[in-house]
C-alpha cells in the first residue's frame, strides 16, 4: 500500500517538521498532573511492610500495635487480601514450556525477594502509615537464598518453588546451519568471548505510584495510572478484583518517564486496588526511591558465552552462544519474563548474513527483584554479542571493523528476506546507515588523530555498533500468547462547531511527544493548523481501545489510526462541502481550516460547515447525515515486526592509570522511516542513548551472597549525569515501512539497544594497544583496571 | 511523634502561616499543605534534584530542607516564577530546543538553570554541564537542555 502523495507534500503538512510540543508549556509551568499530584476527598495513604530477607518463610506477623496507631484505617497481610485478590501467573502460550507460579499482591507463607510486600497499612497520612509499619512484626525463618543465577540450576541449589523441582523457568534451543562444521572449516577463524551483562534499573524520575479510588454506589474503580498500557490495566484489575471491566477506569494522566518499567502487575499497586476496594474510598501509594531500587522490575542480568567464526577474506560463518539469564523469582504478569531471552535468540547478528546460527538460552529464577521488560527487551545484548565478535574478529583477521561490516551487512536492495533466526525483514538500509555514520564522524580523520594520540600515551578507541530494532509488534508478540494486550490502536477525530479537531487516541504519552504527533498527523492530513487541535490519551472511559505506549510501537501503529482516521474525516467534511457548495469532491481540498479549491482558494471555512451540520441540519439534503466525527484502528499485518535499523559509533579515551572511561562523541545513524518530528525524535534518540551508556559504564544494582541489594539509593547507583555525557550527533535515513500509509517505524528503543554495543567495541579498540579487553558491563574503573593487570 | 512548629514564610510573594510537624520537609509542606505540586519528588535524599527551589535567592533542595527552617524565608517554586525575564526566556528556550520530555525533572532542572544564569554563568557548554549534574534527567540526553541554557545566555532565545 502507498499512501497518497499529497498527504506528506502539501503546503499545510506537519509530518517531518519539527514542531515544538504543545504540552511543554504546561511542564514547564509546573502544572503537570502526576500521580502523586492528586488529591481526592477522604483520600487515605499507604505503606508496606516488605520482606528484609531474600528468601524467608514467614512464621507470624503481629498487626496489633499497627492497627491501634494513630491515623491507622486499615492493615491487611498476604491471606487478608488473598481473599479479594485472585492470584496472576506470567506465563503466555506462545512461550512453550514457560513456568511460573501464582502470585498474589502480598507474600503468603514466603517471601521471595528483599522488598516483596508483606503487609499493608493504610492510614490518614503516608508519615502515619510509615509509623505503623514500624510496629508491625513479622516473624521470619530465613531459609537459604537462590541468588546466582549460574548456580541457580545447581542440584544443591535452594529451589524456590519446590512445586517446580528446580530453578529453571525456561529454555529454548535455535539452530540454523550447520554451525559446528562451519566452525572446522579450514580458514575460518573463530573467537569466543564471555559475556557479563549486570542487572540494572528504569530509574524513572517519578517513582511508581497509584491512587484508586472506588465508589461502592457504581461499583466502579477508578485508577490513576503512571504508565503505559491502560487498556491492559484495566483487565488485569477486572480479572483479578472481580470487578466488570467495563466498571474500571484507568487514566494515565502526565507520567514521569517509564521505559517499561511502569508497563507491569506490582503487587503493591494491585494491593492498593483492593483496599480501595474494600474501604470504598480513595487510597494513595507511591513508591519512596528504596521502594523503586527493590521493586520495580530490574533488566538484562545475562551471562553469555559465545563465538564466532570469520573467514580469513572476513565472510562471517556462524554465531554459536549459550545465554543464561536470571528473572527474579517469578516471571513478570502479564509479560513475562521470557521475552527478552527470546529476544536475544532472535535477534542477534540480524543485521548480517549468516548461514549457520545456534543459540541455547536459559531462564533461571533466583532470589532477587524481579527481571522484565525494560526499555530496548534483549537488544543491547543480541547487539553487543554479535557486535562485539565482530569487531573482536576483525582485530583477529587485521581488518578494519567497517570493512567487515561492509562484508557482511544484508544489502541494502536484498529485501525482503530473512535472518538467519527466520525473523521477516524489509525496508532497511544497513550499508546507507554505515556509510552516512563514517561520513559524519570522519572515521579516517579520527582514526588517524586515535593512532597520533596513542604515540602520547593517550588511548582512545572507536566502535561501531550495526543494528536493528523491533518496532510495530503485531498480534505476535503478546496477543497470541493469551496475554490481554491490545497489539491495534484506534484514533478518533471529530470536528468541531468551530472549526477544531477533537483526537483521541489509544496511544500514550509518557514525555516522548505522543501527543505532538498525534495532533500533526491530525492538523496534516485534515488541513487545519496544529494550534486547533486538542488531543486526548490516557484515559480508558473517552479513548478508543488499544494496546499504548511500548516496544517502539506509538509512532507506527497509532500514528497510522490517526492518519487513517483524518483522512476518513476529511473524506466525510468534503462529501458534506461538496453539497453545500454543488461542486464535486475532486476539485476541493481542505487547507488552513478552510474547504479550499484544489488551488487553495477559500470556499468554505470549516466552523461554517460544522455549524450549518449542526445547528442548521435543515439546509441540508434529508439523506446527507454528516457524523463529522470518524474512528479508525489499524494493526500491523503481514509481519510480526516492522524492524528498523541504525548505524552507531562511539569515540572513548580510557584513562589507563584509573580506569575511567570518557565519552568523548556519539554519533547515530537511525532509519526510522517516516520521520514525524526531527526535534522530537533526535532528543528521544540522544535520550535513549544515555541510558544505554549508563548501561555499559555505570548502572547496576549490586546484590551480596545472600541477596540484600546493596545500593539501592540515588547516591550509590549510578546514573548518567550531564557532566559525563557527550554531545551526541543524530542524523536519518527514511526508509518508509510499506506496512503503512504513514510509513513511521519505531525509534525510542534504539539508542538504548545500541549504545551498549558501541561503547563496549570503543572501550576494547582504545585498550587493544595493550592486549588488554573486557566483556562485563557496566565498564566501571575497577574492571577496566583488571582487564588490564589480566593483559600485563 | 512529632513536635509542632508554627512558621511564617513567604511562598512565590504570598505570606504564608503554618503549622507543621517539625519532621515535615519542606517540599512535602509546599505541595501537600499548600498544594504547590509543581515541586517534584524524586528521591528524597538530595541526589537527583526533582525538587530544587530557590530559597532567598539560593538555589536549595526542597527534600533537604526542613519545612521549619524556612520560617521567615522567601521560597520561590515553580508556580512563582516571572512572567518575564530570564525564567520566562529559559521556559521559551527549553520548549524550542524540546529540553524536556516527561517534565518530572523539569522545574528543578530550571530552577537549577535560573541559579545559573543570575549567577552570571557564562555560555560555556562544559560548564553548564557541571551546574546542572545535581539535576538527574532520564528522558533527554541532557544536550537540548545544555542548547536551551547556551541559548538564553547568549540571548539568541525566541
Amino acid at each position: 500500500m502507498t499512501g497518497p502523495a499529497h498527504i506528506f507534500d502539501k503546503p499545510n503538512r506537519y509530518i517531518g517538521k519539527p514542531e515544538p510540543r504543545a504540552d511543554a508549556a504546561r511542564l514547564l509551568q509546573g502544572r503537570g498532573s502526576y500521580v502523586d499530584d492528586q488529591k481526592l476527598p477522604r483520600m487515605v495513604h499507604a505503606a508496606f511492610v516488605r520482606s528484609p530477607h531474600a528468601h524467608a518463610k514467614i512464621l507470624s506477623i503481629d498487626t496489633e500495635d499497627a492497627r491501634a496507631a494513630k491515623g491507622v484505617i486499615a492493615v491487611y497481610s498476604g491471606e487478608d487480601l488473598a481473599a479479594h485478590v485472585t492470584p496472576y501467573v506470567g506465563t503466555l502460550t506462545h512461550l512453550a514450556g514457560l513456568r511460573s507460579m501464582p502470585q498474589h499482591p502480598l507474600a503468603m507463607e514466603v517471601a521471595r525477594w528483599q522488598g516483596e510486600p508483606v503487609v499493608m497499612v493504610v492510614a490518614t497520612s503516608r508519615a502515619l502509615a510509615e509509623d505503623a509499619c514500624e510496629l508491625v512484626y513479622v516473624d521470619f525463618d530465613e531459609l537459604p537464598a537462590a541468588v546466582d543465577s549460574e548456580t541457580a540450576l545447581d542440584l544443591e541449589a535452594p529451589v524456590i518453588h519446590p512445586e517446580l523441582g528446580n530453578n529453571l523457568a525456561w529454555e529454548r534451543d535455535m539452530v540454523a546451519g550447520d554451525i559446528d562444521a562451519a566452525f572446522a572449516t579450514p580458514g575460518v577463524h573463530v573467537v569466543e568471548r564471555e559475556f557479563r551483562f549486570g542487572r540494572h534499573t528504569g530509574v524513572t524520575l517519578e517513582s511508581r505510584g497509584t491512587v484508586c479510588d472506588y465508589d461502592p454506589s457504581e461499583n466502579q474503580l477508578t485508577v490513576y495510572y503512571s504508565g503505559q498500557a491502560p487498556h491492559m490495566m484495566q483487565v488485569i484489575f477486572s480479572k483479578h478484583l472481580d470487578l466488570p471491566e467495563e466498571n474500571i477506569r484507568v487514566i494515565s494522566n502526565d507520567v514521569g518517564g517509564s521505559f517499561g518499567i511502569k508497563i507491569h502487575t506490582y503487587g503493591d499497586e494491585i494491593a492498593t486496588a483492593a483496599a480501595a476496594k474494600l474501604l470504598k474510598r480513595p487510597v494513595k501509594f507511591i513508591a519512596d526511591r528504596f521502594e523503586s531500587f527493590v521493586t520495580d522490575i530490574h533488566a538484562r542480568d545475562h551471562i553469555v558465552k559465545a563465538k564466532m567464526g570469520v573467514t580469513e577474506a572476513g565472510t562471517i560463518v556462524g554465531i554459536d552462544f549459550d545465554d543464561l539469564t536470571g528473572i527474579g523469582p517469578f516471571s513478570m504478569y502479564p509479560r513475562t519474563s521470557a521475552i527478552e531471552c527470546n529476544q536475544v535468540l532472535n535477534l542477534t547478528g540480524a543485521p548480517y548474513v549468516m548461514e549457520n546460527y545456534r543459540a541455547k538460552g536459559r531462564v533461571v529464577f533466583q532470589n532477587k527483584t524481579l527481571m522484565c521488560q525494560y526499555r530496548a527487551v534483549g537488544h543491547p545484548i543480541a547487539m553487543a554479542i554479535a557486535d562485539g565478535l565482530l569487531e573482536d574478529a576483525a582485530r583477529k583477521i587485521g581488518m578494519d571493523p567497517v570493512a567487515l561490516r561492509e562484508i557482511n551487512l544484508m544489502a541494502d536492495d536484498s529485501y525482503p528476506r530473512s535472518s538467519a533466526t527466520g525473523m521477516k525483514l524489509d525496508d532497511l538500509s544497513h550499508k546507507r546507515a554505515l556509510r552516512k555514520l563514517t561520513e559524519l564522524m570522519d572515521y579516517d580523520a579520527l582514526r588517524d588523530e586515535r593512532t597520533e594520540a596513542r604515540k602520547n600515551g593517550i588511548y582512545r578507541g572507536i566502535g561501531f555498533v550495526s543494528m536493528v530494532e523491533v518496532t510495530n509488534p503485531s498480534p505476535m508478540f503478546y496477543g497470541i500468547g493469551g496475554a490481554p494486550i491490545a497489539s491495534q490502536d484506534g484514533a478518533t477525530v471529530r470536528l468541531d462547531a468551530g472549526g477544531a479537531l477533537h483526537v483521541s487516541s489509544s496511544i500514550t504519552e509518557q514525555g516522548q511527544g505522543t501527543n505532538a504527533i498525534l495532533a500533526q498527523i491530525a492538523a496534516g492530513v485534515f488541513g487545519v493548523d496544529l494550534n486547533r487541535v486538542k488531543v486526548t490519551t490516557g484515559d480508558t472511559a473517552t479513548t478508543p481501545y488499544g494496546g499504548g505506549t511500548w516496544a517502539s510501537r506509538g509512532a507506527g501503529i497509532g500514528g497510522e489510526a490517526m492518519l487513517q482516521a483524518a483522512q476518513a474525516l476529511k473524506d466525510q467534511v468534503l462529501e458534506v462541502a461538496g453539497v453545500m457548495l454543488q461542486t464535486g469532491v475532486e476539485t476541493l481540498d481542505i487547507q488552513g481550516g478552510a474547504v479550499t479549491d484544489l488551488n487553495g482558494t477559500i470556499r468554505l471555512p470549516l466552523a461554517d460547515l460544522a455549524r450549518t451540520v449542526y445547528y442548521r441540519g435543515n439546509e441540508l439534503p434529508n439523506d446527507l447525515n454528516p457524523e463529522l466525527v470518524a474512528t479508525r484502528h489499524y494493526r500491523v499485518t503481514d509481519f510480526p515486526f516492522v524492524f528498523t535499523n541504525g548505524a552507531m559509533a562511539a569515540h572513548v579515551e580510557v584513562d589507563i592509570e584509573t580506569g575511567f572511561v570518557k565519552v568523548l562523541h556519539f554519533w547515530a545513524v537511525e532509519d526510522c522511516g517516516r520521520v514525524i518530528n526531527p526535534l522530537l525524535v533526535d532528543e528521544q534518540i540522544r535520550g535513549g542513548v544515555v541510558q544505554g551508556i549508563g548501561g555499559a559504564l555505570y548502572e547496576e544494582c549490586h546484590y551480596s551472597p545472600d541477596g540484600q541489594f546493596l545500593n539501592a539509593t540515588m547516591a550509590d547507583y549510578m546514573v548518567p549525569m550531564a557532566s559525563e555525557m557527550p554531545d551526541i550527533t543524530i542524523a536519518h535515513i527514511e526508509t518508509p515501512t510499506k506496512t503503512s500509509v504513514l510509513g513511521a517505524k519505531g525509534a525510542g528503543e534504539a539508542g538504548t539497544g545500541g549504545a551498549p554495543a558501541a561503547i563496549l567495541n570503543a572501550v576494547n579498540d582504545a585498550l587493544s594497544p595493550m592486549g588488554a579487553s573486557i566483556w562485563q558491563m557496566p565498564m566501571t574503573p575497577e574492571r577496566i583496571l583488571t582487564a588490564l593487570d589480566q593483559a600485563d | 511523634m512529632s513536635r509542632s512548629i508554627d512558621i511564617s514564610l513567604r511562598v512565590n510573594g504570598e505570606d504564608v502561616r503554618a503549622t507543621v510537624p517539625s519532621r515535615l520537609n519542606l517540599v512535602d509542606f509546599l505541595r501537600e499543605e499548600l498544594s504547590l505540586t509543581g515541586s517534584h519528588v524524586g528521591c528524597e535524599h538530595g541526589v537527583c534534584g526533582a525538587c530544587t527551589l530557590t530559597v532567598d535567592g539560593d538555589t536549595v533542595r526542597g527534600c533537604l530542607m526542613l519545612a521549619a527552617q524556612a520560617d521567615g524565608k522567601d521560597v520561590i517554586t515553580i508556580e512563582g516564577l516571572a512572567e518575564n525575564g530570564q525564567s520566562a526566556q529559559l521556559q521559551a528556550a527549553f520548549t524550542k530546543h524540546n529540553a524536556l520530555q516527561c517534565g518530572f525533572c523539569t522545574p528543578g532542572m530550571l530552577a537549577s538553570a535560573i541559579g545559573y544564569v543570575n549567577a552570571g554563568g557564562i555560555a560555556d557548554r562544559e560548564a553548564i554541564r557541571q551546574h546542572i549534574s545535581g539535576n538527574y534527567c532520564r528522558c533527554t540526553g541532557y544536550q537540548s537542555i545544555v542548547n536551551a541554557i547556551c541559548d538564553v545566555i547568549e540571548e539568541k532565545s525566541v
